[in-house]
């Protein structure tokens, strides 16, 4: 998109964002455009699949080969999803819209034009909370969210001389959401786009896997001197991962600085991130820039639908990271920073849900979060694939809450479950994990280590914090059975303390 | 044995009904006629034989087991810009070289599934832009009417050239045809020929090669009106294929012949009398006017307002659909490529060499009224007067108007090459009484309805409401009673 428009400020300036330079702070200004591919069987205009990683051009049909006189007709099943993710986004959802053709040339590009969607969207202005790993958050305005084909593949290595073109990817939907220029670290863009593919995972309208491609990201980037008005920007298109985004960013905020402090002038113009140099080039400048000659798509008529099929998707809609996280900090009792790790993911705050349900949210989430997660982490495990099921973590939480096992205990059951499964309970039964309550066997074993340590008796009166070696000693013996508390009270009262 | 080819497609229907002959013997009288005729006149650009009698066998079947479709055994030519599986499809361009499609046109497949015959693919304009046929990549086509003054040769009009100069020298029944600014109706009348444009929607534009897709409507080019009518309640039919084809029963349009036309009024523009109209043109549209006034209709004078600035607007909205809708022809994945030293050398030489000038020309027009900059003047303007010549004729039409009676086209069939060194706008100008329907979208029929001093047949117009392709028939039933059946003297 190219419109020219003042945009309005949104976010207080934050110091603590500001880059240092030689002539002093730089704020950066950043504005993203995600290219979001549709989850949809089939393609925004035809019937073909949309399956990832099938043999070249078998997914591809008379229409998006562009073969002549065939015709686009609209995929409804991806209207939906647009429909969905717009309100998702907390957007205006727009009754009528119209598909324009972007004309332009290329071999992947079969008709001359992609079909998209240029002065009426399906979907206005909407909002975005990112919550920040230190616990803050921000608002990301969204400015528009439009429907579009994609492109196919050019594949420049398969020929000493020619170029292959793929179009399996031909006319697949996308959604392309155009974020407001609200956005001042390559850390709040990294949180604003893990946000966004969090919304639209649960909305189940785009899978956000960006090394498959369908997740992509134009990034706009200027900076400008605090209080100033916004700088000219550069775009640097396709940026396909995480990593890459916030490292472009980073060195397109620099390479800007730099620019500026000489004494020169940014060019607006497109840019390429190079992910194996870590640096940005020019790829066009704005007089290179393409003429698209947009208009109207005579084969189309204007999409339209009334506020009854908005109402219908909103009912059905699932709850979105921002009410998960409330209900879970409300009715779990667990911080917000827990809960906006748990509800990162669908399947982690569902995985969660259970697990917490009736129980110690608070003890549910460190489980979850700290040995579980954890655990998933160090294997490079998705929660999907946890060996320790969510009803199995529940009942080891359960054998510490009935106060069967210790928290010390829990943590080797917890090992045995994760490579051998089984029922909690039952493994707890079978091995005699069972905690000792029978406070004759504890006060046999406190007499025991009293007895066989004089000296440290004799110390223990003078300082009574070595009570907790006594307590040590006894739970060794025990071999980390005997109940924690009972023995700390024996121990005391034997020791006179 | 009478000249079978001679039948209208009626009376061939019934022919075939009754047994006086087969399908088989119907087709091969047509293939005989193509084989002495088309070098001549150039009409086909792809003759099927093969096809056609095996279809025609077919036919025959299902004549014989009482199983004949509305079609059946009728022999029918194609025009070259619907997708027929497996055989010729190229527009008439040199870009398709070689290319045939894996798909049927709706509408074709609806004639097929009705019975109907393939005779072959007919010359036409390339990509449908022109008006005299001379633009196709296969030569011009030959009109089969000769001046009384000269044997020259003469255009049948365009870009269904092919299709109506086959249907007027009995080389096929009927024929398909599309009209995006009169291509139905111009060389209908320039060829003493019925053709038929309907509503915008009401036949799929699936599997027709696009020109300019808000403009494009298929119907067909027929002898006889009552022709018309059969082709036509084929042809239409609303498409899930095509979402801008519209969901509106079809009726029998057959039916609608001989209904009285009393009580029902006909508007006629004052905007149509063009100062350097010819006189005779002139006099036809007045007898136009009487036919149908002593056959009980009303006659009631009109006015069009935006009627002078259609054809301007149709020169840019067409070729700016269009310059979009050509640009999948780039050498990449079918038809003619014409290697370059990189991509953008490839374009330019594949479509330097494919596309002819006339085609280049609105290609370029097209690309400049949408540029940055040029589409608001241009293209937003153009949609504008679109919208008030449509509200013009939404005006009369709920002022009681039922029907408009204009003349088809501004003079009768001229020379080939004739216009060759003429500014293109004066080829333009054959289309200025009918691109007005393309615009807003209406059906219009063009009726033969006399000859010109030279011997030259002339027609007239009718412009109906939308979907009121019915009232049309009926009207244009009246003035070809009236007028009597035009045929050339078969010379080739």
């Amino acid at each position: 998109m190219n419109q020219h428009v003042q945009l309005p400020e949104n976010r207080e300036p934050d110091p603590a964002k500001f880059i240092p330079g030689a002539t002093g702070d730089w704020e950066l200004i950043i504005g993203l455009e995600v290219h979001a591919q549709v989850t949809s069987a089939s393609k925004l205009f035809s019937g073909a699949s949309t399956a990832f990683g099938a043999a070249p051009n078998s997914n591809v049909s008379l229409v998006d080969a562009a073969m002549p006189g065939m015709l686009p007709v609209i995929n409804e099943e991806c209207v939906k999803q647009a429909v969905r993710t717009g309100l998702g986004l907390k957007a205006q959802i727009n009754k009528r819209s119209v598909f324009d053709r972007k004309n332009y040339f290329y071999p992947d590009l079969p008709q001359g034009y992609q079909i998209s969607q240029y002065l009426d969207p399906i979907v206005g202005e909407g909002t975005i909370t990112v919550d920040m790993i230190d616990g803050g958050s921000f608002t990301v305005g969204i400015e528009r969210l439009h429907l579009e084909q994609d492109a196919g593949k050019s594949m420049h290595d398969q020929h000493p001389t020619m170029s292959f073109v793929d179009l399996n990817r031909s006319g697949v939907a996308l959604m392309e959401i155009v974020s407001k220029p609200d956005i001042r670290s390559s850390d709040e863009a990294r949180a604003y786009l893990t946000k966004l593919r969090s919304i639209m995972r649960y909305l189940g309208t785009c899978d956000g896997n960006m090394e498959e491609g369908s997740m992509r990201a134009d990034i706009n980037v200027s900076v400008r001197k605090p209080g100033d008005g916004f700088g000219t920007r550069c775009e640097i298109k396709n940026v396909n991962s995480m990593r890459f985004a916030a490292q472009a960013i980073e060195y397109e905020a620099r390479r800007q600085i730099a620019i500026l402090e000489d004494g020169g002038q940014i060019d607006q113009e497109t840019r390429l991130f190079d992910p194996t140099k870590g640096e940005t080039r020019s790829m066009r400048s704005k007089e290179e820039a393409h003429d698209y000659r947009y208009f109207p798509d005579p084969d189309l008529l204007p999409l339209e639908f009334d506020q009854a099929f908005i109402d219908a998707l909103a009912a059905e809609l699932p709850e979105l990271p921002d009410e998960k996280k409330q209900r879970f900090i409300e009715s779990y009792g667990i911080t917000a920073y827990d809960a906006s790790v748990l509800v990162a993911e669908r399947d982690t705050a569902d995985f969660f849900d259970t697990v917490a349900a009736g129980r110690d949210g608070k003890l549910a989430a460190n489980w979850t979060i700290n040995e579980l997660f954890g655990r998933l982490n160090k294997e490079g495990l998705a929660i999907a694939d946890s060996p320790v099921s969510a009803e199995q973590l529940g009942a080891i939480i359960d054998l510490i809450g009935d106060e069967t096992i210790s928290g010390k205990i829990a943590k080797d059951l917890f090992e045995i479950v994760w490579s051998e499964g089984g029922d909690p309970r039952q493994i707890v039964e079978d091995r005699g994990m069972k905690q000792v309550t029978d406070t004759g066997a504890i006060e046999a074993a406190v007499d025991e280590v009293i007895a066989a340590n004089p000296d440290k008796v004799e110390q223990a009166k003078a300082k009574p914090n070595l009570a907790g070696w006594f307590v040590g000693q006894v739970m060794k013996a025990t071999g980390g059975k005997a109940n924690p508390k009972a023995v700390q009270e024996l121990v005391r009262s034997k020791l006179g303390l | 044995m009478t000249d079978l080819t001679q039948l209208s497609m009626a009376d061939a229907r019934d022919g075939l009904r009754d047994k006086s002959f087969t399908a088989t013997e119907l087709t091969g009288a047509y293939l005989d006629a193509i084989e002495r005729a088309n070098e001549r006149l150039n009409a086909y650009v792809a003759v099927t034989p093969d096809q056609a009698l095996s279809m025609a066998a077919k036919s025959d079947e299902r004549l014989s087991q009482g199983k004949a479709g509305a079609l059946e055994g009728l022999p029918l030519g194609i025009k070259d810009l619907f997708a027929t599986r497996g055989v010729h499809t190229q527009a008439a361009s040199g870009i398709l070289d070689g290319f045939e499609p894996r798909y049927e046109s709706t509408v074709t497949q609806n004639l097929w599934d009705d019975g109907a015959v393939m005779l072959g693919k007919l010359n036409m304009d390339e990509f449908a832009m022109g008006s005299s046929n001379e633009t196709s990549a296969y030569g011009p086509v030959i009109n089969p009417w000769r001046s009384k003054k000269s044997n020259a040769d003469l255009v049948p009009g365009g870009s269904s050239g092919g299709s109506a100069a086959a249907v007027a020298s009995w080389l096929c029944a009927g024929a398909t045809a599309t009209d995006t600014g009169g291509s139905i109706r111009q060389p209908a009348a320039l060829t003493g020929t019925v053709g038929m444009k309907p509503t915008y929607g009401r036949c799929s534009r699936w599997g027709v090669v696009a020109f300019a897709s808000s403009l494009d409507q298929a119907g067909p080019i027929t002898r006889t009106v009552r022709d018309a009518a059969m082709m036509l309640k084929s042809m239409a039919s609303v498409d899930p294929k095509d979402t801008t084809s519209v969901d509106h029963p079809v009726p029998d349009y057959e039916a609608a012949l001989g209904r009285s036309v009393k009580g029902i009024t006909i508007g006629i523009p004052k905007e149509y009398r063009m100062e350097s109209m010819p006189d005779e043109i002139e006099a036809l549209w007045q007898t136009g006017i009487s036919w149908l006034r002593d056959a009980g209709a009303e006659i009631r004078d009109i006015s069009l307002p935006h009627t002078k600035y259609a054809l301007p607007a149709y020169y840019i909205v067409a070729p700016a659909e269009a310059s979009s809708n050509l640009a999948r022809y780039d050498g990449v994945r079918y038809g003619k490529r014409v290697p370059g030293d990189d991509i953008i050398g490839l374009y330019e030489n594949t479509r330097a060499e494919g596309f002819g000038h006339e085609v280049q020309r609105r290609v370029l027009i097209g690309t400049y009224v949408l540029s940055a900059g040029y589409y608001d003047a241009y293209y937003k303007k153009a949609q504008r007067v679109r919208t008030l010549i449509k509200r013009d004729f939404e005006t009369v039409y709920r002022d009681g108007v039922d029907a408009i009676l204009t003349p088809a086209t501004p003079s009768a069939a001229f020379g080939i090459a004739e216009m060759a060194t003429a500014s293109p706008i004066e080829m333009y100008l054959n289309d200025i009484f009918t691109v007005t329907v393309n615009m807003a979208g209406l059906p219009g029929i063009s009726v033969p309805s006399g000859l010109s001093a030279d011997g030259l047949p002339m027609g007239l117009q009718l412009i109906g409401r939308p979907f009121d392709e019915e009232t049309l028939f009926g009207l244009g039933a009246v003035m070809e009673q009236a007028a009597g059946s035009f045929s050339p003297e078969r010379w080739w």
